[in-house]
């Protein structure tokens, strides 16, 4: 990471802002996005994610603040811009009585590629992207999950260097997800693009991005990867692991709590269990990581182990921190 | 403002070259400019559409039944109608028998139609698939996809307008068997060059509610209703404030004539009445005037004659001023509304 971020951002935001009357969609944005880096923005509904993508294509001028893309200043230029981004809106769509291969070939004239190539390229990425079989297909009969592969092709074929997904896994079947995040990563891995996408969805944005933003109201709360997130939520513990015991009792409780680095042991269901009742799940949180010791604490205070998961934290507790705990937010952001 | 005139003039260039050597100068030609790309396309659009079938199937029957109607009134010798053989073949765009309407009633009622039909879903219903976005997100400016989707409209009226008017030429020539002069042939060239700008102003008018509105039925009915308002209630409100203004004194001559060039010049705002006088102008060489007042020296002393093909272009120029304006007025607007609109997905 430290490699990626030594080199000169390929999007740059500098306390970008837009509101819309009344309304602050955006508020004083600072964002650097590094070549080669799959950046995820995470934000609910209406946080202001796809208003900053418009601003950084130019699409849509801010009030205040600038947006740098490749070096160029997306307000100010934004057809330079254009041309080495490529954008898949949210809910992308074709034209629909058109086959796929012509959507593309269309896509790609507008970027000033001769016929003969934006065919043979179009070609090309249709088989990538698996619609090859599909080619002549018009697009209305498409399903979500081939248009959004469609939409990534159409955002290939000008040979872009950032490519920006607006939600790019909304609607999608959980294979089509699987599929279209790994051809995502795949193309960052392979082709050293700069991905930057948009989405609500976390566990999917977890698989792929090395970097994530968090975007609330407007304001890019956290960002950094996963573990940076997690660590950057004082207070909370770092990890957390869950054992299934049998028989549960007050002195096993005790055993694990006094284990060093615990700071707290909770019942999965809440309620306490009658001593010697069935299986019990514990979920146990520390400052690092205990897994072991628990084990040992548990097994020597005489009841049977039957399950330990540690479990890493998830964005979605992340994610539950900052947009659920009202409060919380408060003094995060 | 120079580099987008230098722009079309370069895209023009480009395009005689190509009426020249037509496939071998698109291969040689590196790569169209995405404007001429978006051009084409939204011909291609146009003329694959069920909608181009529709209206070609209705101009067509607008065309058989005006020639119907020319050739039976031509036979139970409407000559005398024109007054002069001279023009036979432009009556045949004019003249009517027992009520059937002509050519240029089926025209001036058509045009709007197809104007309108071809533009009303332009931009809104490229933004409702979502396509919009798409395309704006290509290194394309924005008035560029506008003004190309106002030119294929035109190209494709054009081609509309000239073959309908080469039809009603030829078929009337197989049946009347009397040629044209290359005046009159000029002045169906000239009548027909007015419609296509008249259908282009309805064409803007409709690209401007597909800009305004979201939905596409509230922008063809804004248009349909724009069109039965100039249609059938705007000459009724002229007439009224016509009423209104008529000087009680019946002697007072000037206030009577102020008031009537006054309800003239209101009257031809209408680009309806524009381009009925217009065209009527140019296919009755005997029109010598569109004033409401001829004195009576002006109509003792004319000659009484047709006029020539350029007098009565002359006579029309402004009205053909008046309507490219208007066309240019109504481009203006949805130039201003569309820049200022901000593009997402399908909103």
């Amino acid at each position: 990471m430290t490699t990626i971020e030594a080199a000169e951002p390929v999007i740059q935001l500098k306390n970008l802002s837009k509101t819309y009357g009344e309304f602050t969609a955006v508020d004083r944005l600072n964002l650097n996005i590094y070549p080669g880096e799959i950046f995820g923005l995470l934000g609910p509904n209406g946080a202001g994610k796809t208003t900053t993508i418009l601003m950084m294509l130019g699409l849509t001028e801010p009030v205040s603040g600038e947006a740098i893309v490749c070096g160029v200043d997306a307000t100010r230029n934004p057809m330079q811009v254009k041309r080495k981004v490529g954008y898949m809106p949210d809910d992308v769509g074709f034209y629909e009585d058109r086959s796929a291969l012509d959507n593309l070939v269309y896509t790609a004239r507008l970027n000033r590629i001769p016929e003969p190539e934006a065919k043979s390229r179009a070609m090309t990425l249709l088989e990538r992207v698996g619609l090859a079989e599909a080619a002549h297909k018009r697009t209305g009969t498409f399903s979500r999950g081939m248009r959004q592969r469609l939409g990534l092709a159409d955002v290939l074929i000008k040979n872009p260097r950032v490519i920006i997904l607006d939600e790019p896994t909304l609607g999608i079947d959980p294979e089509g997800v699987r599929e279209l995040l790994a051809l995502i990563r795949d193309l960052s891995r392979n082709e050293g693009l700069t991905v930057l996408l948009s989405s609500h969805h976390l566990h999917q944005v977890q698989q792929i991005c090395d970097r994530v933003g968090l975007f609330v109201q407007g304001k890019l709360i956290a960002s950094g990867d996963i573990d940076t997130l997690s660590r950057q939520l004082d207070g909370s513990p770092a990890y957390r692991i869950e054992l299934d015991v049998s028989p549960w009792s007050e002195s096993l409780l005790t055993a694990l709590r006094g284990v060093e680095g615990v700071t707290d042991v909770q019942l999965k269901d809440g309620a306490e269990p009658a001593e010697g009742a069935g299986i019990v799940t514990v979920a146990v949180s520390g400052t690092s990581d205990v897994t072991a010791e628990l084990a040992q604490a548990a097994i020597s205070s005489g009841a049977s182990l039957f399950g330990l998961r540690p479990l890493r934290y998830g964005l979605d507790d992340i994610y539950h921190r900052y947009f659920e705990g009202g409060e919380k937010r408060e003094r995060l952001g | 403002m120079s580099a987008w005139v230098n722009k079309w003039r370069g895209a023009l260039g480009k395009t005689s070259r190509n009426t020249d050597a037509p496939s071998v100068a698109v291969r040689e030609t590196r790569a169209t400019s995405p404007f001429w790309v978006m051009v084409q396309k939204e011909f291609g659009d146009h003329i694959r559409s069920w909608r181009f079938v529709i209206l070609l199937g209705i101009v067509t029957l607008a065309c058989i039944g005006s020639l119907y109607t020319a050739v039976t009134a031509l036979k139970d010798g409407a000559q005398t109608v024109g007054g002069d053989a001279n023009f036979l073949f432009l009556s045949m765009f004019t003249v009517s028998s027992s009520g059937l309407p002509n050519f240029l009633t089926f025209l001036s009622f058509l045009a709007p139609l197809i104007g309108i039909a071809i533009g009303f879903d332009a931009v809104n219903s490229e933004r409702s698939k979502g396509t919009l976005s798409r395309v704006m997100s290509q290194p394309v400016h924005r008035d560029d996809f506008l003004v190309a989707k106002f030119v294929a409209g035109l190209l494709l009226i054009a081609v509309v307008v000239f073959s309908l008017g080469f039809l009603v030429m030829g078929t009337g020539l197989i049946t009347i068997g009397y040629p044209p002069t290359p005046e009159e042939f000029g002045r169906v060239i000239v009548m027909l060059l007015i419609t296509t700008v008249y259908v282009g102003l309805w064409l803007n008018l409709s690209l401007l509610f597909s800009v305004r509105f979201k939905q596409a039925a509230t922008s063809a009915l804004s248009g349909i209703a724009v069109w039965i308002f100039f249609l059938v209630f705007y000459g009724m409100i002229v007439n009224l404030v016509g009423n209104a203004l008529m000087p009680s004194d019946p002697s007072d001559v000037q206030g009577y004539m102020d008031a009537q060039n006054l309800l003239t010049l209101l009257s031809r705002i209408s680009p309806a009445q524009l381009f009925q006088e217009a065209a009527s102008t140019l296919l009755l060489p005997d029109v010598r005037t569109l004033n409401p007042f001829v004195t009576q020296e002006q109509a003792y002393l004319a000659i009484s004659s047709p006029l020539s093909f350029g007098q009565s272009t002359l006579l029309v120029w402004p009205h053909i001023v008046a309507l490219i304006a208007e066309t240019s007025l109504s481009f203006a607007a949805t130039y201003l509304l569309f820049m200022r609109q901000e593009i997402r997905s399908r909103s």
